[in-house]
């Protein structure tokens, strides 16, 4: 058990705790983090869960699938730490990670 | 104002729409007592696994739920699971329950899905014949897909096709049986059809095109040994799949008086013709902005988007349902995202091709693009939700021409 900080675009934060092995973006339907429904149920299909994880923790994400950045790549609001939330499966190292999340999904 | 008893809303149905509402409701700290009255045993799941990867084994059944049960009940919201709603008393305001229970609402919102078409046909009720709709169905179905057994699937649409690849994975003889003279018919360009109907046959699984079937013949202790075709044949089986569409589930409504027409008739904020009942998801027939007519939508998004518009009409804000509708389906390695309706087109566009696996077909009307099929490749789905959702014109040539970024495109 650790925990995950979401960060809304108006800076709203949502302190989470997770099981390593969880998806980012079920660990944040789980606490009803606005913005994100994660409409596929994480198939990489929708695109609906884009997230920004902080500079510091992005090595600790793994990498980026091929679809993912397909998907990722339209996404208007894309940084260089973005990933999709359904795509990125916690470890126990990430106790601790920020993530931000975009003022829209696509 | 002054100080009241909370308000109840209840939510009939226990599937995607109804699990999206209770999540988006939290998300936006809705402040009424929320109850969902869902008649499966499960909290609310996704579907779409059911004929793909929860078939094939791959996932566990708690991996389907789009949350654990105890995480509504930590945040306040009841499941009421397992009971059925047997009836809508408008005039007092209160259902009542398979348990003999009854319950009162201040707001009601229906989210009772859909249920299979049946083929009523000689045979039909024989053992062996499965229908594909609920995790009961999937897993009495997996149980029967042992290798070197013969599944015949009963339509080529996408239960049919996925279920036909999962079992075609797990050494299945599979026979893929369809009316039409494509596969996908109702959903798909001919292009994408055809392309299907290539996949499958590769991997083995026998595709017959313009076959309708007349009905079930007989084995021992009246199970289903084959199916009969209307050209005389017969196609043996020890197990078989009907999968031809569902109806939409309107009893309910239907007997409280609500009107309906092939779906709970709503308009474009969710509401029926009771002012404090509203409907989401499959069992809707809503007024689609985006189409500007009236629209039955059969897919997880329509229920996903359908939610975001009831909670925000439970909650006073008016947020008409206009976004593009989008599909997916996922057989053997071909990922399938589609967005918008093709049916209307008057010009199709391929990029790249089908030999490539990985393709897009663009379908146009008077030069905008309405829909998007795309094949392996993700980007001309989300180019294409920007397209479809603003109507764009786009030149058919730089379409398909390689050398354009699709992304200049938007």
């Amino acid at each position: 058990m650790g925990k995950i900080t979401f960060i809304e675009h108006d800076n709203t934060e949502h302190v989470t705790e997770f099981e390593a092995g969880t998806t980012l973006m079920q660990i944040a339907v789980d606490n009803a983090v606005p913005g994100i429904d994660g409409d596929c149920g994480g198939e990489c299909a929708c695109g609906t869960c884009h997230m920004i994880v902080a500079d510091e923790w992005f090595g600790k994400t793994g990498s980026i699938g091929d679809a993912e950045e397909q998907m990722l790549s339209m996404t208007p609001e894309r940084a260089q730490t973005s990933r999709l939330g359904c795509q990125v499966r916690t470890t126990e190292a990430m106790d601790g990670m920020t993530v931000h999340l975009p003022e829209f999904q696509m | 104002m002054t100080i009241s008893e909370k308000q109840t809303t209840v939510i009939v149905g226990g599937g995607h729409a109804a699990g999206a509402l209770m999540t988006i409701l939290l998300q936006k700290k809705y402040q009424h007592e929320v109850v969902l009255v869902g008649e499966e045993p499960h909290p609310p799941y996704q579907r779409p696994p059911l004929s793909k990867n929860y078939l094939a084994g791959e996932v566990d059944q708690a991996s389907l739920y789009l949350k654990p049960r105890v995480v509504y009940e930590k945040a306040g919201q009841q499941l009421r699971l397992g009971v059925r709603v047997e009836q809508i008393d408008r005039d007092n305001k209160t259902i009542r329950l398979s348990d003999q229970s009854t319950l009162k609402y201040d707001q009601l919102v229906l989210a009772t899905g859909s249920h299979v078409r049946r083929l009523r046909a000689p045979g039909s009720d024989l053992q062996g014949i499965h229908y594909l709709h609920d995790i009961t169905d999937t897993d009495a179905l997996r149980e029967k897909l042992v290798p070197g057994k013969r599944l015949v699937i009963v339509g080529g649409g996408y239960i049919g096709l996925e279920v036909a690849a999962s079992a075609t994975k797990k050494g299945v003889n599979v026979t893929v049986l369809e009316a039409a003279d494509r596969l996908m018919q109702r959903v798909t360009g001919p292009e994408m059809s055809a392309f299907f109907y290539a996949k499958h046959r590769g991997a083995g699984v026998d595709v017959r095109l313009n076959t309708a079937v007349t009905g079930f013949e007989a084995g021992d202790q009246g199970r289903v040994a084959g199916v009969t075709l209307a050209d005389g044949g017969t196609v043996p089986a020890d197990v078989v799949l009907v999968s031809i569409g569902v109806i939409p589930e309107t009893a309910l409504a239907e007997a409280a008086g609500l009107p309906c027409d092939d779906g709970i008739v709503v308009d474009e904020f969710a509401r029926t013709g009771d002012p404090d009942i509203l409907a989401i998801g499959d069992c809707t027939r809503h007024r689609n902005l985006f189409f500007e007519k009236m629209q039955r939508l059969e897919s997880v998004a329509n229920a996903v988007d359908q939610a975001r518009t009831a909670a925000a009409t439970l909650m006073g804000e008016e947020k008409p349902y206009d976004s593009a509708p989008w599909f997916w389906s996922n057989q053997y390695d071909v990922r399938l995202q589609m967005v918008g309706l093709s049916q209307n087109s008057d010009q199709r566009v391929l990029r790249g091709s089908a030999e490539d696996k990985e393709f897009a077909v663009f379908y146009l009307r008077e030069g905008s693009v309405i829909a998007v099929d795309a094949v392996n490749l993700p980007v001309a789905f989300m180019v294409g939700k920007q397209l479809v959702q603003h109507r764009k014109s786009v030149c058919a040539k730089a379409l398909s021409d390689p050398r354009t970024d699709l992304k200049s495109l938007v």
